[in-house]
């Protein structure tokens, strides 16, 4: 999986790390970043849960190819 | 010829506090969008569909500011915002994001985490005063509005021994009656954050009023009318909501002992049931915004200066997401309501919300186990449709 978080659309509402705490956190501006060797989402589950709770579609999810 | 019924009227008061006016009845089955007449006779779109709302909230094609033409005041005491800076939700990109940017980092789920062990110290003071005077207690003035109104005075650096006054001003702010009450309360807040921003220039603390003092406003990312806008915003919102949830909240378990029984053989269930909570409460009822362009939705167009009113206690409960949408259900996935707005301007507090309401109720039930109404439940008040909607009083026997 890719994770793309647009930091220009994210307003810090903290939905993804609430969401998906095992892959996305809050930096010391509040605003989403991942956690560190989690680029990939692992294999969370609610990594697309964590996308959708997401109130600006900051987040996108996308298959890697290859 | 057909003759065609005016729309519904929005908003209206609530028969149950925690469902919605059976008058909105009609307004279930016309998903996701129909037209509504407001209190001065104008119509509005209603957003009835999750879906929908959720695609408009995000749409910087609504515009949040007040001073529009076409805003759908709801009451006449809107016009007392009027040519009013309103700081955060009342204005639109880019100013918002600017304004949220100052704040957004002591908000975050890692500083409400730090402020549990605080929440939790305040909640048992509370209770501690609230059974060393009982039973019976107003709920509302003991212990509902005492919680949130401390928490948001330590956050942001201002003093508790104020709560009469500012907890007065933001009652008229919210609920008037009069247009006048509303503007009056706003000078005399503005003229309170004021002199306590002035005093702060001098004799720094350490609350988020302290630090944007000596951040923003000697590097001048903001100035002296923004910041007052700003504190007021933080302390009202800060307070009056989250003190509604622990009211409304309280009242709704008390009336649902089964779902209260399998709150306190699992707490685990705790933040679920808040969230749940916030779903079928939906106590912000009525997001207001204006169209600034023509937008085509649902098989119709919004045009440009047309108010947009957003129903949240219908929308949480378009069962096409929620089964059974009128039934508490910890178990549900609540995730995904819009009780906390959504788009840019989702509530900046919610995690703050979260961790208060959670060791509110959580508390509430441990310590008093026999917790009851005192007061038959038609008979308790409760606040008019036109405003956050929660409990006026809370009388409570143990």
């Amino acid at each position: 999986m890719h994770i793309d978080i647009d930091k220009d659309v994210c307003i810090g509402a903290g939905q993804c790390a609430l969401t998906a705490p095992d892959v996305f956190t809050q930096d010391d501006d509040g605003y989403s970043t991942l956690l560190p060797g989690r680029a990939d989402g692992g294999d969370s589950p609610l990594l697309r849960e964590a996308a959708r709770a997401c109130p600006v579609s900051a987040i996108t999810v996308s298959h890697t190819v290859g | 010829m057909t003759e065609t019924t005016a729309p519904v009227a929005f908003p209206q008061s609530r028969t149950c506090p925690y469902h919605p006016p059976a008058a909105y009845a009609p307004l279930r089955t016309e998903r996701p969008l129909t037209r509504i007449t407001l209190f001065d006779g104008r119509e509005a779109w209603l957003v009835t569909g999750h879906a929908t709302a959720r695609a408009l909230l995000a749409d910087p094609r609504l515009s949040s500011d007040r001073d529009r033409p076409g805003f759908p005041a709801t009451t006449v005491r809107f016009t007392g915002f009027r040519n009013r800076r309103t700081a955060l939700l009342g204005v639109d990109d880019p100013e918002h994001r600017a304004q949220r940017r100052m704040v957004v980092g002591d908000f975050t789920l890692k500083r409400a985490a730090e402020l549990r062990p605080r929440i939790q110290r305040i909640v048992d003071e509370r209770l501690d005063a609230m059974i060393a005077q009982g039973p019976p207690a107003d709920l509302v003035n003991a212990f509902a509005l005492p919680v949130p109104s401390m928490v948001i005075c330590a956050l942001l650096g201002v003093s508790y021994g104020d709560h009469d006054f500012f907890e007065a001003q933001s009652r008229r702010l919210l609920r008037g009656p009069e247009a006048a009450d509303v503007l009056d309360a706003r000078d005399r807040l503005e003229a309170y954050f004021g002199e306590l921003i002035d005093r702060k220039r001098e004799n720094p603390g350490t609350g988020l009023l302290d630090d944007l003092v000596q951040r923003q406003l000697r590097d001048g990312e903001i100035d002296r009318e923004g910041l007052i806008a700003l504190a007021l915003i933080l302390l009202v919102a800060g307070h009056e909501t989250t003190a509604n949830m622990i009211s409304l909240g309280t009242f709704t378990l008390l009336r649902h002992p089964e779902r209260l029984a399998e709150l306190r053989a699992d707490p685990g269930l705790v933040p679920a049931a808040v969230e749940e909570l916030m779903r079928l409460l939906s106590i912000a009822d009525g997001l207001l915004r204006t169209a600034v362009e023509d937008i085509e939705v649902a098989g119709t167009t919004i045009r440009a200066g047309d108010g947009v009113v957003f129903a949240t206690s219908v929308i949480n409960r378009d069962e096409t997401v929620y089964a059974d949408p009128d039934t508490l259900d910890w178990n549900r996935p609540a995730r995904h309501h819009v009780a906390f707005g959504f788009g840019i301007h989702q509530c900046l507090g919610q995690n703050l919300a979260r961790a208060e309401l959670e060791i509110a109720l959580r508390t509430l039930f441990e310590r008093l186990p026999t917790l009851r109404l005192a007061a038959p439940a038609e008979e308790i008040p409760f606040k008019p449709g036109d405003t956050i909607q929660g409990m006026l009083e809370l009388p409570v026997t143990w």
